[in-house]
């Protein structure tokens, strides 16, 4: 009897997520950074005002909100779409984390992961509204 | 004091944090609230947003160079998340509910906690004896890299550390901190895992449980760019920093030290808070 080949060992399992994580906060942090120097250029001379407390306005809220800006160069939202990477980030982990353990026939942790992932997905997408 | 002479103050803090966090094994996060809410005036709010982030930052910053040298225990750790991403949801949504002062308190309270614990750190027992069974039929049971070769280890107490993940993910949510202690402390006391095993597979399960409120914080526009860009790069480029020299440097004396300015933040804090300024 042949084992399935594409099972991952635990030990392959974790130098995936390993470069998994290390490309996602690069990515991330390369985002941010461009955001930022836009930002600053634009901003660099007016006054903060984190003082008081008032909310980020609704484009800057939402996945869809934050792509709309993306698309017309807005720095600030830029920045935030690479927040949106970094928070994507271990969602990603997890998301492969079944893969892999349902290439290994582990319904159990199948089942566990899938748990983490829709709370995740839940607070992510779902649960201001 | 303008953007750009914010961004860059705040960003040399950040960074300050990040490297003494990461040398001293306390976390950065856990000083980024009160260096911008004390610091520079910044309402609690945006400021945990903030901190959140940054949290998520070093954490998967400094997992991807943690699980090539196999110390975590990925089995275990994806069984822990669900206790503390249904925590941080909690925290998350609670933190909307609750007066930013009574925050500022918990904040403190945690922050004293914190400093305790950096000055007695866990001293790391492995388990020998027979595993829970519950941690037999999940496959928690594993071994570790030692110089004489792997060590098998046995995991106890599933359910006390699972409640203790729980409040460690809700303390995560509501404050905008990893909880790194609070989980190190569950996997160490309670369950009984070896110290390498809990402090990498805890530094791994960070960054999903933070993730979990971000998505809340964001959705309810407490994430800032303008200040969450420049906190974001200076803790992840500071732990970055203090992963390499880590290995060189003599921590003891700067545990106590960062350990007594965490305590003196803490009562601050709490001070601030009682007295309605945060």
């Amino acid at each position: 009897m042949s084992k399935p080949r594409i099972a991952w060992t635990d030990q392959q399992m974790d130098d995936i997520i390993g470069t998994l994580l290390r490309v996602g906060v690069a990515l991330a942090a390369l985002v941010v950074l461009v955001g930022g120097v836009l930002y600053l250029h634009r901003y660099g001379n007016t006054f903060p005002d984190y003082r008081v407390f008032h909310g980020e306005p609704s484009d800057l809220r939402s996945l869809a909100g934050i792509l709309r800006d993306v698309l017309v160069f807005r720095s600030r939202g830029i920045i935030q779409c690479g927040l949106l990477l970094l928070i994507a980030t271990p969602l990603v982990r997890v998301a492969f984390a079944v893969v892999a353990f349902a290439l290994q026939r582990d319904r159990t942790y199948v089942t566990v992961t899938l748990i983490v992932l829709s709370l995740l997905l839940y607070s992510l997408l779902g649960a201001s509204h | 004091m303008n953007v750009f002479e914010f961004t860059l103050l705040s960003m040399a803090g950040s960074l300050l944090a990040g490297f003494l966090g990461s040398l001293t094994g306390l976390g950065g996060g856990v000083v980024i609230v009160p260096l911008l809410t004390l610091g520079f005036g910044v309402d609690i709010r945006y400021a945990i947003g903030a901190s959140l982030v940054s949290v998520i930052a070093t954490s998967s910053g400094a997992a991807a160079a943690y699980v090539k040298e196999g110390f975590s225990n990925i089995r275990i750790g994806m069984f822990l998340e669900m206790a503390t991403t249904l925590g941080a949801l909690l925290g998350a949504m609670l933190a909307a509910r609750i007066p930013t002062a009574a925050i500022a308190v918990i904040f403190g309270v945690v922050l004293i906690y914190s400093a305790y614990l950096s000055l007695h750190p866990p001293h790391g027992q492995v388990g020998q004896e027979a595993s829970d069974p519950l941690a037999t039929r999940l496959r928690m049971d594993s071994s570790y890299p030692t110089l004489d070769g792997p060590v098998a280890y046995h995991v106890h107490a599933v359910p006390t550390g699972f409640s203790l993940m729980f409040l460690a993910g809700a303390l995560s949510g509501l404050l905008g901190i990893g909880s790194g202690a609070v989980k190190v402390l569950a996997m160490d006391r309670a369950m009984h895992i070896p110290f390498k095993v809990s402090t990498t597979t805890s530094n791994f399960m960070i960054g999903v449980t933070a993730a979990a409120s971000a998505g809340i914080y964001l959705n309810r526009g407490y994430i800032d760019p303008g200040l969450a860009m420049p906190v974001m790069l200076g803790v992840l480029i500071g732990s970055l920093l203090g992963a390499r020299v880590l290995v060189r440097a003599r921590t003891r004396w700067l545990r106590i030290t960062f350990g007594a300015v965490i305590l003196v933040l803490g009562f601050e804090m709490i001070f601030n808070g009682l007295t309605g300024r945060l």
